[in-house]
Parts: C-alpha cells; structure tokens; sequence
C-alpha cells in the first residue's frame, strides 16, 4: 500500500530551458520542496504555493500550478474535504491550519455598498479641504463637565473629560500577533510601522521583547490566558493593555506554540522555558464569570497606573449580550474579532466553522450598547478579514471605533496567503523563527511597506469621507444611514439596521 | 393629500434635504416688534423657496401666559385631537385650548385643525413622576409624536410658538395673522425641500420646550446624530435633519448643562488643526468636547439659527458651506441667509458682516436668564460678545451652577 493516498496538490513546473541552474529557488523555499542536482529537482508534495520562489527565481521559469488530477472532481466530498479524511485516516489526530477561515461563506463586506453626495448636500473635495481621521481610543464620559475658569471662559471640571484615552491618527491599528508565532523582524516593522503612523501595535500573547521599548507608547500589551511575558515592567510598559478572551479564526480554543518556536529569545521574552510547548488555556484559569473579569480588569489598572484596559473576544452567537457585560465590567475597548480572523495555527474545524462573521458582530454591539445607554463607555474595535479601505469604512460606518488589521499587514510584508504559518517554515519569513527565514524581512523595509498601506488606506478613507460629504471620521461611526445592502435577505438587513439600495 | 400624516408613516423613511432660506430678529433690549417684520425679511427671499414650506418663530409673545407651556398642535382629524388632548389632560391642567386664530388666505389651502394650549404640569404630577418640569414636557411631545396617529406638535415652551405651514412664508405668516402678535425675537423659514412632498408638520421651525430651529442646510451625520440622540431617549420620528438639531440643543443644554458657546462648539467642532494650537487647558477641554460629542457634531452643510426665550444663536457649519450674514443696528441683531433680507427690516445697518465657519453668533435680550432652562443660569460668554463687537452688553461674571 502508499504510505498516503495524498496527492501532490501543486505541480512545480521548471522551464529547464530557461533555468539559470542558479539555486535561488532551493534557498527561497522554507519548505525544502528543491533538491538541486545539478539543476533544482522539485518534490511536489511538499510545495504551499507560497510562490517565494516564482517571485524570486530571475529566470522566470518557475510557475506552480494546481494538480488537476489529484482530486476527482465532485461537488459534496470536495477536494479538501477527502484530503482531510486521509489525513485523519492517516494519524489519528485534529488537522491544524492557518491564516483565516477560507470557506465561501457570504461576506457581508462585500454586500453593503456606501452612500455618496449629490447637489442637496455637496461632497468635500479631500485633496483642498482637511478630512479628519483622528480617533480616540477608550471610555468616555456621557456628557463633558466644565467650570468657569474665572477669565470669562471655561475649563474642565475635574475628571469632567475623557481621561486616559489614547489617540489614534487614523482609526486603524494592528492586530495582535504573538512574538513567536511571527518573527521579531515582523514585530519590529509593526512596532515602527505604529509609531510613523500614528497607531498602535499589539503584541498579542507573546510579551514585549526589549528591542520594542523605544516604541512601548504605540503598543498594546496582550494578557492572554497563559500569561506569557506578563509581569509589572510589561503592564506598565503598554500604551494599553489588552485581555484576549477569544479569536476569531478559533473562538473557544486556546493557544499552541509549538516548542520547535520558542527559540532562546522567544523563551526570554515570554518567560517560559526554551524548547517546550507554548500552551495558552482555552479559558484564563482565573475567569469564570463576568465578576471575575472585572477584577481581572480593575487589577491590571492598578498594576498599571489606570492604563485603559481592553478586552478582546471572538464574535459569537450572544455577542451583544456578552459585550454589554465587559463594557459594564470596566474594560475601556473591546475588540470583536470576526470569524475570517487570521491565525498562526488553530485547527481546521475550529476555524472553519466557529463563530459569526464581524459585520454582523459590530452592529448588534454597537445597537445594544446604545440601547443600554452605555455606547460612550467603550470603544469598539473591529477585526477578522479587514481586506481594504472599504472595509474599514463599512465597519465603521456600522458602528466600529477603529479597526484591526493583522492578515493585511503580513500581506504587506510579503505574505501570501498560503496558510501554511503553523508549519513554522514561512518561506517569507513572516511565521517563523529560523534564522536563515526570518531575516528576510528587514524591519526598516517592514516598516516602510506597512506605514505605506495604513496611509494608502487613510487616504481612500478621506476620499470616501469626502463623497460622503463630510469631514471628520466621526460622522461616519455608526452612520447606518450611510450603507445600503445589495443581495441581502430582508433578517440580516434588520440585524445590520441597513436599508436595501433604492430605499 | 392630507395634510398631516399619520406617525409621519410617509415621511419618516426619508431624509428631508432643505435648500431654503432664514432669518432671525432679536431686540437685545427686549423691546417687543410685530411679527410683520420678520414677514418682511421672509417675504425678499422668496425665491429661496418652492412653496413647500414656510414658518416662524416668536418669543414673547404671549405675556398674559409667561408660566404656562404653550403647546401649538396639528391634527389630521378630530379624533387624533380627542387622543392627544387626552394625553394633554392626563398630566397637565390645561387652562386655556382654543383654535389657533387664523385667516383665509389665497395659496395656503389643506390645512389641518390647529389648536393651541396653555398648561402646566398637574400638581404633584412632576413628585409623582419623578421629572423636571421640562422632562415632562418633552416626554409628551415625544409621546404624542410618536404614538398619536395624525397628531404633531409644533411648539411646546413658555411665552412662545412656532407658526408654520405648507405656502411661502409671508402667505404663512399672513394665514397665522402674524401681525397681531409682539415678540422680542423672531426667527423665519422658506423651506425649499428637494425630495419629499411637502406637509405642514415638516416646515420649519422645528422645536422642542422654547428650542427653535430654523435651518438651511443638509446634516449628512443625520443617522449618527440620530442614533446619538436616541441612546438619550429622544425619539427622531420626523426623519429630517432639523429636528435632530433641536434635540441636540436640548441635550446639551439644558440636560448636560454646557453653556451654549460649548455647546456651539460641540455641533460646528473646530478642526483637530485648530484644536492642537490652542493652549494647553483649552486644547484639553476642546479634546474632550470633540471626542465625547463626535457623534453629536453636525456634519455637512448647514446654516441655523436657534431661537430661545433670551435670545439667538446663529451658527453656521465648520467649513461654512451654507450662507449666513448678520447685522446689527442699535440693540436689533439680525441674521439671515442674504444681506437683502436684512436690509429689508434694517436698511441702514450699524454694522454688517459674514459670521465665520463655526462661529456663533448671539444675540441677548438684557436681563433674561441665559439659556432659560433648569437651574442652570448660565451666563454669556466673552466670545459671544466678541463676535457681536458689543463687549458692554455682557460685562456680568461668568457663572455656572450645576
Ligand atoms: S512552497 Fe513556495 S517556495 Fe517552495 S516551491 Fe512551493 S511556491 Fe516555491
Ligand atoms: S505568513 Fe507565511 S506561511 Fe503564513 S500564510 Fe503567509 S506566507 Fe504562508
């Protein structure tokens, strides 16, 4: 019998004609999928498609191709569907994966469609008028409470304002992404990237390494489950602190770093022993009940100097209700992280098939904290597939503060979408922690290309708030008003409170 | 058609966009002038209009009842009055309800049954509630606004009313015989509305207690400010971008207690630029004032002006993107969309100037409580009286007691 019935799903095709017999392409791959005798011999089954070496090969002579074979076609038990039985067959075990949750479901993203001025009202030309994309992050008083300041104006009252928030140049920040899951270099290009544009970095679950001080003001610190890296000098580090409940590619589920990670200096920085298994419970050990988050979230405060505290879940079923309760809990934020988040690794099931989508997640939210009365208490962040501009302005038009990018920014950095992050081989040296990998992102080129798209996008924002015809990004937040849904059923109209085009 | 629509049904799902004209008229000595003249001001910008829509506002008016809330309300039909006087009576004592007075007059045709009221909350009503006077009054006209079919009020605040109508504004003015009433201020509307038939609940001013709005204008941060407003339990059942600019003043003012040239602030914010220049303390509370109230700012184009029982307000978007001039002649201020419309009250101004983007412009009647609501008795500010050029008016001290 084969040892598989796994078929190569990708032929690496090599022109040899073309071939310049260099071996750039045997060192590109992270994969090991080259063998060079004489000229580069490629094993098919083990390529991702990841294309580091199509893009890299000066010949030009590579193309990957899909092996249209492999698979008899067959609507129900789709390719991946048989593959990943064999692989069961074959080991008995849960399938891991990467890099956001593929399957074809509707994306509502792409079902809303933005209003724009004509005569009654006039847009505003972006390119001689400012447009204002400047946003604050945290709680905020209902209402702003002032004293004369015995020269015939105003001050405020003390505690009269919004203390403690943070403010963002523009209403995007990234995503948390654990050092040890990505690359140092990646952080590093994060962390500056965040701090030329005005934003914020998130360190997710991974602790703060010393090379990333010099940006502490753009940076959230991540208290996950298994505490990894927290300590006093972290909390107080942080511009805010951030407690990750859920994730959207795996609500539910903890986190697993494998031990072939957790280098010396992942080890450091983490504060786990080098080598071993990076295990984050599913549930924090010290949370069982929304009283419980509330002390967890007063305690971080204290420990921190009243930094503002956020508070970070998968969008669920009962999102609305749950949200209410950490905003009541305290926290400052809270983060909605869609179904199509990214990952570096959570099983296949789990992320194809838990949680709702983020569109959805952000309107019941942001109508219940209305409803409640309690909307200004917290900012919303929005996240889970934030393709482009339009998405960032659809999540905020549906109610959403700020948005997070995660899956966006990697792509910026050279990601391809392969899915393959949980390997620990990104032949782009994004998800990886092999030396020879991760050098291939220099932090300054990193930082450059991440900062160029956040500005990219904050531009199309003022274009978009421009035709809009208005002038500062906060007239947009929740402005339902401003959508318009195309191709949507009559239920998710109501829940979204969009009208149809033509309405 | 009918006149008035049953709970807006018709009205509501649409966004009234306004070209429009206004004007408004404050003695700051509080010498009391015939509503003839702001028919006058109305009346030269006639072609800012369509016909659709035309109505005022005057304070003052009604000395012989300075206590009582005046309610002017339209009805559909006799029924919708029985309902909506049942709420009236249900809570208040209502000491005097007759027909507004009107006349025939060519062009206004279709109007509804329009009463007035002059009441004051039952006794023990406001104990038994637990609301302010003012609470009272604004949970009725929500109420009736939202749940009594064919009922709508025009005008809910003491020693005052609103007049208005579907017509030009000086055929409204003559239909509500505007000549025969005295006020220290008096705001008017020629409404040109682009995509929705016109009907008389919908003309300008729109008002809530004494807050009046005459506005030009389209608000495009309708849907937020109106989901802001709701979280405070006003219910923006009209669907035009007026009414939410009522309801703001009334948030702020009178239930978050700001005084007015914050207030202003808060509507028409300074630009983040702007904001970043300023001195420390002032950039703090600017911060706060943009950051807390971004979802009250009114975005877009828009000129208004907010009458009050001690005066106005005009006031015009951040970029200025509407017209707007005021104009002052002894103790009278005028403001109005076109310089014409104030020649035509006072030909020969003191001083006449283009009040720049987001500056209010103010107007005060000597000796009246600053705005009038609450206990809070604010005072004017330096700025307003800066913009006005009249530092003497308002050399008082500035005080707030919240
Ligand atoms: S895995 Fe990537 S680098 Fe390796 S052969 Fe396939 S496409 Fe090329
Ligand atoms: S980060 Fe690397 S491994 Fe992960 S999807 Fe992108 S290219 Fe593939």
């Amino acid at each position: 019998m084969p040892a598989t019935f796994i078929q190569p799903e990708f032929r690496v095709k090599i022109d040899y004609d073309k071939c310049h017999k260099c071996g750039r392409c045997v060192q590109q791959c992270g994969w090991g999928v080259y063998d060079f005798n004489e000229r580069p011999v490629p094993h098919d089954e083990k390529c991702r498609a990841c294309h580091r070496c199509v893009t890299f090969c000066p010949a030009h002579c590579i193309t990957i191709e899909r092996n249209p074979l492999a698979y008899r076609e067959n609507d129900n038990w789709s390719a991946p569907l048989r593959k990943a039985v064999w692989k069961q067959a074959e080991t008995g075990g849960v399938l891991l994966t990467s890099m956001g949750n593929p399957q074809p479901y509707p994306r509502i993203f792409d079902h809303l469609l933005l209003d724009a001025c004509q005569v009654t009202n006039p847009s505003i030309d972006p390119l001689r008028e400012p447009m204002e994309l400047r946003t604050y992050l945290g709680r905020k008083p209902d209402a702003v409470q002032v004293e004369p300041d015995g020269a015939g104006g105003y001050r405020l009252a003390e505690d009269g304002g919004m203390s403690r928030n943070i403010e963002l140049a523009t209403p995007i920040v990234f995503s948390p992404m654990s050092y040890g899951s990505v690359s140092l270099n990646v952080h590093k290009s994060l962390a500056m990237a965040a701090e030329r544009c005005g934003i914020l970095m998130n360190t997710g679950e991974g602790g703060l390494h010393e090379d990333l001080y010099p940006y502490q003001d753009h940076v959230i610190v991540q208290v996950a489950s298994g505490r990894f890296g927290v300590g006093p000098d972290y909390l107080k580090r942080g511009a805010a602190i951030e407690i990750k409940i859920g994730q959207g590619a795996k609500p539910g589920i903890g986190g697993h770093l494998p031990g072939e990670k957790i280098n010396k200096e992942v080890s450091s920085t983490r504060m786990i022993p080098q080598g071993t298994d990076a295990i984050s419970p599913a549930p924090h050990h010290d949370i069982y009940s929304i009283e419980d988050l509330r002390q967890l979230i007063y305690a971080l405060k204290e420990a921190s100097g009243y930094k503002p505290v956020g508070v970070k879940i998968a969008a669920v079923h009962n999102v609305a209700a749950i949200a209410s309760g950490i905003v009541r809990a305290g926290a400052d934020y809270i983060y909605l992280d869609g179904f199509r988040g990214g990952t570096g690794a959570a099983p296949a099931v789990i992320r194809d098939h838990v949680g709702i989508p983020v569109e959805i997640a952000v309107a019941v939210v942001d109508q219940r904290l209305r409803e409640e009365g309690i909307r200004n208490h917290a900012s919303i962040v929005a996240a889970g597939s934030i393709r482009s501009s339009a998405d960032v302005a659809k999540a905020i038009a549906l109610g959403a503060d700020v948005v997070a990018i995660g899956t966006a920014a990697l792509i910026a950095l050279g990601c391809h979408v392969c899915q393959s992050c949980h390997t620990g081989s990104c032949s782009w040296g994004i998800t990886t922690q092999k030396p020879e990998l991760t050098r291939r992102i220099d932090p300054e080129w990193g930082a450059e290309r991440v900062s160029n798209l956040v500005h990219a996008w904050s531009h199309e924002l003022q274009e978009i708030l421009g035709a809009l015809g208005v002038n500062a990004i906060e007239s947009l937040r929740g402005s339902r008003e401003r959508l318009r849904s195309i191709g949507l059923d009559e239920q998710t109209n109501r829940i979204l409170g969009v009208k149809p085009a033509g309405m | 058609m009918s006149t008035t629509r049953p709970r807006y049904a018709e009205e509501a799902p649409f966004k009234i966009h306004g070209g429009c004209g206004l004007a408004g008229i404050c003695d700051e000595s509080g010498a009391a002038m015939s509503g003839e003249r702001i028919i006058l001001a109305m009346a030269v910008q006639r072609d800012r209009g369509n016909g659709l829509g035309g109505g005022f506002a005057g304070y003052g008016i009604y000395p012989e009842f300075p206590d009582h809330f005046a309610f002017h309300l339209m009805y559909h039909d006799e029924q919708a009055r029985e309902e909506a006087e049942a709420l009236l009576n249900e809570h208040c004592v209502v000491d005097l309800a007759e027909p507004m007075p009107t006349r025939p007059v060519k062009g206004i045709a279709d109007a509804p049954l329009l009463w007035r009221y002059f009441l004051k909350p039952l006794p023990g009503e406001l104990e038994r509630l637990e609301l302010s006077e003012e609470d009272l009054v604004v949970r009725l006209v929500m109420t009736i606004n939202a749940t009594v079919d064919g009922a709508f009020v025009a005008s809910s605040g003491k020693n005052m009313g609103v007049f208005k109508g579907v017509g030009f504004p000086e055929e409204i003015g003559h239909f509500y015989r505007l000549e025969e009433y005295e006020g220290h201020t008096w705001t008017g509307h020629n409404r040109f509305p682009t995509n929705t038939p016109g009907w008389w609940g919908g003309a300008h001013p729109f008002a809530l207690l004494d807050w009046t709005i005459v506005h030009n204008g389209e608000i495009s941060s309708y849907g937020i400010n109106s989901r802001y407003l709701e979280q405070f339990g006003y219910r923006c059942t009209l669907g035009t971008d007026t009414e939410v600019a009522a309801y703001l003043f009334d948030l702020m003012l009178r239930r978050h207690g700001l005084p007015l040239e914050l207030a202003c602030k808060a509507l028409a914010a300074p630009l983040w630029s702007e904001i970043d220049r300023m001195p420390e303390a002032e950039r703090e509370l600017m911060r706060s004032l943009r950051a807390v109230y971004g979802p009250a700012m009114l975005n877009g184009p828009f000129a208004i002006i907010l009458g009050f029982n001690g005066g106005m307000v005009a006031l015009n978007d951040r970029i200025k993107l509407r017209p707007l001039v005021a104009a002052r002649s002894g103790s009278v201020v005028v403001v109005a969309s076109e310089e014409a419309a104030i020649r035509a009250v006072v030909p020969e101004p003191d001083a006449v100037w283009m009040p720049k983007a987001g500056e209010p412009t103010v107007a005060r009647i000597e000796g009246m409580p600053w705005p009038i609501h609450g206990d809070l008795h604010l005072s004017p500010s330096e700025v307003s009286c800066a913009v006005l050029g009249t530092e003497d008016v308002c050399d008082e001290a500035v005080e707030v007691t919240a």
